[in-house]
C-alpha cells in the first residue's frame, strides 16, 4: 500500500533538515507548477511505498501569500494520507498556531516537536502528553539535526495514515461556534463531516479563494454573511481577526498548562550575536565585510580559478593535476620568451590531463571522421556543453556561501539591514546579493535570487540583475573605450552607472505596471535564531541548486550555442549550401537583413548586428566576432587590432550606443537559461527577455539621437522618436502607482 | 489605562515593552501581522531599529520579528515598562 505524507511547518523550524533526514538521498527537487517556489518530494528511507512531500514553509493558511496558497491547495486537493507537522520546540507558541489550522482539515496530523535537545539544555520542560491532549494529535519529540527520533516520528505518521483520526480540541467562543455550525449546515452539508470544519472557518473568514474553489453561489454567501456580521458585531472585530486572536488565546492557555519555560529575560547566545551583527554602527561595516568575502572568494579568487580551470583546462587545452609541474613549465616558458630555448610543450610537464576537446579531437581523428563532423562536435557541442558546465564550479562555491548565510540566519538580517534602500525599487534587501554577484557573472547572480522569499521581489530581481555589467562585458567596454574614446577613464564607470540606473528605473517603472501592481508584500519577517549549520545540509543545498541549473538551464544553452555555431559557419556559397567563413554565413546574411533595425541607434552596419547576435553565446564573443569580420584571425582581449577599423566604421556616439545596447539587452544564453529556470514560467520568461531588449533599444536610441542633437547633428525622425520615448519614460517613471499597496512607500514620484 | 498613553508601535523607542490594544486596518497586512502572533493583549518588546532607521526589530511570543515602520503604525499599543535607550 502506498502512503503519501505531507511535511508542513513554519520556515526555520528545521523542516529541510528533517526532510533530508527522512529521505536521505532519495529525493527529487522541482518547482510547484508555474511558480518560482521549490517543490521537493522523496521516498522515506527503507520504505519504497512511503512518499514524503515537502510543503513550502508557512506560518498560517491565509489566502494572501503564494506559499500558503500552494500548501493549502495541496492539502485540500491532493489530501495526503497524513501530515507530519514539524514544530520548533524553542518557539512553541507561534508554531502551534499553524498546528491548530492543520488539525481542522480532517487529515491525520502528527506533531513533531523539533530541537528538543536545545529545549532540554536550556532547562525548559514540555509535557508532550498534555500537549497532545490539548491539540488533538499525537506529539513526538525529535532533534532533526542529530537525527534523534525522526524515524520513530515517521513510523507514527505512517501508522496514522492507515486509518488514524485527528480531532481538533480547540474551540472558539460561543457566537463563533454558532456561526460555524450555521455555515456547515447551510452550505457544507454535502461534504464528509470531518472536512467541514476547516472550510466553515475559511468561509467565516471570508476567504474568497475558498469560496471560489467550492463554487459557492452569491446567494449562499449572502446567506452566511448574515451570521458572520452578527458575530462580528457581538465581538467587535472582523471575522479574520476574531479567529486569529482566539487561536492564539487557546494556545497561550495551553502552553501555560504544559510548558515550564525558564527565565525568558536572559540573553541567549543568539541574542548576543545579534547585538553585534545588527548593531546600529557595526551592522553596515560587518555587512560590507561579509559581502566582500563572498564576492572575493566566489568571484575573484577561488571562483576565478575554478572557472579558468573549467573553461581553459577541462574544456580547453588541458590542465595539471594538483598543479604538479606548473612551475617547471612556467620556467621553461620564461626561457622561451627570453629567446634562449624552444617553445615548450605544456603537455610534457607534470601531471598533465588533456582537455575534453583535445581528447575528443584525437578520438575523432583516430576514427577518421569528416571535417564537418569534427567541427560540429568540437565547436558546436563541446563548446556548448562547456558553456553550461564552465559556470558550475564557480556557482557551487557561491551556492555554498548562500546556503551557509541562509542556514545560519544571517540572510534574514541582510534583508533587515538593506530593506530601506531596496524596497523603493520594488526589490528586497536580499536582492543585494544577486546584483553584487551579477557584477562577476549574471548566471550565479540570477540563481542567487532564490533566497528572496517574496515571489514578486524575486521576479523583479531576476529581470534586472543582468543589467549590471558582468565580467564578460568588460572586454566590450575595453574595446569601445580603446577604439573610440582613447581609453578614456570614464567609459567603464559610466557602464556601471548605466547598469545601476537601469535597475533603479526598471524597478520603479515595473512596480507600477500591471505585472507587479499592488504586490507590495508586507515586510513582517521572522529573524530566526542564529544556528551553526551542518556541512551536510550546506553541501546538499549547494548540489541541488547546481544540478538544477545544469538540468534546466543546460538544454537551452546547449541548443542555442549549437544553433549560432551552425548559423555562423554555414551559408550559401557558389550556388550550393556548405561550410563557409563567417562573412558568407547565414548569420552574416541574417545580420545584413537585421541591420536596419539598428540604424536609429547609430550602428546599422551588418558587422555590428552580427556581433550583437554572437554576443548572445557569450558577451566577450562580440570582440572576437569583430576581429573575424574585419579580417583578423585572433585578437587580444580588448581587441586592440581592430581599434582603427572600428573607429572608421562608427562615430563615438554610435559606439557608445552600441555599448549601452549590448550591456542592457538580453544576456548571454547561459544567463537566459538561468532566467528561464528561475522564472519557471513561459510568460514571465519572455516578459523578462522582451523587457530587457526593449529597454536596451530605447536607451541606446535615446543616447544616440539626443547626443546627435547635442552635438549639432540637426533634427530628424529619429530625434522625434527619441523625444517620444523620453516623454513616455518620464511618464512611466513618475506616474502614480496603479494600486497603492497598503504598506505605502510605493509612490516614488512623491518623494 | 489613560487614553493619553495610547500610541502606535512606530512611536515606541527601543528598550520598551508595550501591550497591543488594537490593530487597525484590514486585509493582507493586518492578517500577516496577526498570523505572526501580534494579537490584542500581546506583549511586545521593542528591541532595536535597523541601521538605516527602518525596519524595527521586536520580540513577540518569545521570538524575534522585524516589521517596517509603515506596518507598525497600524498597531496601537499601551506602554507597560519604561526602558533606557
Amino acid at each position: 500500500m502506498s502512503v503519501k505524507i505531507a511535511l508542513a511547518g513554519n520556515p526555520n523550524s528545521g523542516k529541510t533538515t528533517l526532510f533530508n533526514g527522512l529521505t536521505g538521498s532519495n529525493q527529487s527537487v522541482g518547482n510547484w507548477p508555474g511558480v518560482t517556489v521549490e517543490k521537493k518530494e522523496g521516498k522515506l528511507r527503507n520504505s519504497k511505498d512511503v512518499t514524503i512531500v515537502d510543503l513550502p514553509g508557512i506560518y498560517s493558511m491565509s489566502p494572501y501569500t503564494l506559499e500558503e496558497v500552494i500548501a493549502r491547495n495541496y492539502l485540500i486537493d491532493e489530501r495526503p494520507d497524513a501530515i507530519l507537522n514539524i514544530i520548533d520546540g524553542t518557539n512553541l507558541e507561534r508554531n502551534l498556531y499553524l498546528t491548530t489550522q492543520l488539525t481542522e482539515l480532517g487529515i491525520p496530523v502528527v506533531a513533531v516537536v523539533n530541537m528538543m535537545d536545545i529545549v532540554r539544555k536550556s532547562g525548559d520542560r514540555i509535557d508532550t502528553a498534555k500537549l497532545s491532549k490539548g491539540i488533538g494529535c499525537k506529539v513526538v519529540e525529535v532533534s532533526a539535526l542529530k537525527g534523534e527520533g525522526i524515524m520513530a516520528a515517521a513510523a507514527v505518521a505512517v501508522e496514522m495514515a492507515q486509518g488514524g483520526k485527528t480531532i481538533p480540541q480547540h474551540s472558539f467562543s460561543g457566537s463563533v461556534e454558532h456561526a460555524l455550525a450555521h455555515i456547515e449546515e447551510a452550505v457544507l452539508h454535502d461534504m464528509p463531516e470531518e472536512r467541514q470544519r476547516w472550510f466553515a472557518i475559511k468561509l467565516f473568514e471570508r476567504d474568497g479563494k475558498i469560496a471560489e474553489k467550492l463554487g459557492m453561489k452569491q446567494e449562499s454567501l449572502n446567506h452566511i454573511e448574515h451570521d458572520i456580521e452578527a458575530c462580528e458585531a457581538e465581538l467587535d472585530d472582523d471575522s479574520e481577526s476574531i479567529i486569529t486572536s482566539e487561536r492564539y488565546a487557546y494556545i497561550g492557555a495551553l502552553i501555560n498548562e504544559c510548558c515550564r519555560i525558564k527565565d525568558r529575560g536572559k540573553l541567549s547566545a543568539s541574542d548576543r550575536i545579534d547585538r553585534v551583527v545588527t548593531n546600529r554602527w557595526l551592522a553596515l561595516p560587518i555587512f560590507a565585510v561579509v559581502m566582500f568575502t563572498v564576492y572575493f572568494v566566489s568571484v575573484t579568487s577561488v571562483g576565478a580559478i575554478a572557472t579558468d580551470w573549467a573553461n581553459e583546462g577541462v574544456f580547453g587545452d588541458g590542465w595539471r593535476l594538483f598543479g604538479i609541474g606548473t612551475d617547471a613549465y612556467e620556467a621553461a616558458y620564461g626561457d622561451f620568451e627570453a629567446g634562449i630555448a624552444e617553445e615548450p610543450d605544456p603537455a610534457s610537464f607534470g601531471a598533465w590531463i588533456p582537455g575534453v576537446p583535445v581528447v575528443l579531437e584525437g578520438l575523432l581523428d583516430a576514427v577518421g571522421s569528416p571535417g564537418w563532423l569534427k567541427e560540429l562536435m568540437l565547436d558546436g557541442i563541446v563548446a556548448g556543453v562547456g558553456a553550461v558546465l564552465g559556470f558550475v564550479p564557480q556557482m557551487l562555491i557561491l551556492f555554498a556561501f548562500l546556503a551557509f548565510l541562509e542556514a545560519c540566519g544571517y540572510m534574514a538580517r541582510i534583508a533587515f539591514i538593506m530593506d530601506k534602500v531596496f524596497r523603493r525599487f520594488g526589490l528586497s534587501g536580499k536582492s543585494f546579493i544577486p546584483i553584487l554577484i551579477g557584477t562577476g557573472c549574471g548566471v550565479p547572480g540570477i540563481m542567487a535570487s532564490r533566497t528572496i522569499e517574496c515571489e514578486c521581489d524575486r521576479r523583479m530581481t531576476i529581470m534586472t540583475t543582468t543589467f549590471i555589467p558582468c565580467g564578460a562585458k568588460l572586454p566590450i567596454i575595453a574595446l569601445i573605450a580603446g577604439a573610440l574614446f582613447d581609453g578614456a577613464w570614464w567609459v567603464a564607470p559610466s557602464a556601471y552607472f548605466v547598469g545601476i540606473a537601469a535597475i533603479i528605473c526598471s524597478g520603479v517603472i515595473l512596480k507600477k505596471t500591471k505585472l507587479f501592481a499592488g504586490s507590495t508584500a508586507p515586510f513582517v519577517m521572522e529573524l530566526p535564531s542564529y544556528h551553526m549549520p551542518t556541512p551536510g545540509n550546506i553541501l546538499r543545498s549547494m548540489w541541488e541548486r547546481g544540478w538544477s541549473f545544469i538540468r534546466k538551464a543546460g538544454t537551452i544553452i546547449l541548443l542555442a550555442t549549437i544553433f549560432v555555431w551552425f548559423a555562423s559557419n554555414f551559408g550559401f556559397v557558389d550556388g550550393g549550401f556548405g561550410k563557409t567563413e563567417m562573412q558568407g554565413s547565414i548569420l552574416a546574411v541574417f545580420g545584413t537583413y537585421l541591420a536596419w533595425i539598428f540604424v536609429p541607434l547609430g550602428w546599422g552596419d551588418w558587422r555590428s548586428a552580427v556581433a550583437a547576435i554572437t554576443g548572445l553565446i557569450a558577451k566577450e564573443n562580440i570582440v572576437g566576432t569583430f576581429g573575424i569580420l574585419y579580417g583578423f584571425a585572433e585578437v587580444a582581449e580588448d581587441g586592440a587590432e581592430i581599434w582603427v577599423s572600428l573607429s572608421s566604421a562608427m562615430t563615438p556616439l554610435a559606439a557608445y550606443s552600441f555599448l549601452v545596447f549590448n550591456l542592457l539587452c538580453a544576456p548571454c544564453f547561459a544567463a537566459i537559461g538561468a532566467i528561464r529556470r528561475e522564472m519557471n514560467n513561459r510568460k514571465w520568461f519572455w516578459a523578462a527577455i522582451g523587457y530587457q531588449c526593449v529597454f536596451a533599444y530605447a536607451a541606446a536610441l535615446c543616447i544616440y539621437q539626443i547626443g546627435r542633437i547635442a552635438s549639432g547633428g540637426g533634427l530628424g525622425i529619429g530625434s522625434a522618436v527619441a523625444a517620444i520615448i523620453v516623454a513616455m519614460f518620464a511618464y512611466l517613471l513618475f506616474r502614480s502607482a496603479k494600486e497603492q499597496g497598503e504598506a505605502g512607500e510605493m509612490n516614488f514620484s512623491a518623494s | 489605562m489613560q487614553i493619553l498613553d495610547m500610541q502606535t508601535l512606530k512611536d515606541i523607542k527601543p528598550g520598551n515593552t508595550v501591550r497591543v490594544v488594537k490593530i487597525a486596518g484590514a486585509g493582507p497586512v493586518k492578517r500577516r501581522i496577526m498570523d505572526m502572533g501580534i494579537t490584542k493583549g500581546t506583549e511586545i518588546f521593542v528591541r532595536k531599529v535597523a541601521p538605516l532607521g527602518d525596519p524595527i526589530e521586536v520580540t513577540v511570543r518569545g521570538y524575534e520579528l522585524s516589521l517596517r515602520k509603515a506596518e507598525s503604525e497600524i498597531i496601537e499599543v499601551s506602554r507597560i515598562t519604561e526602558g533606557g535607550e
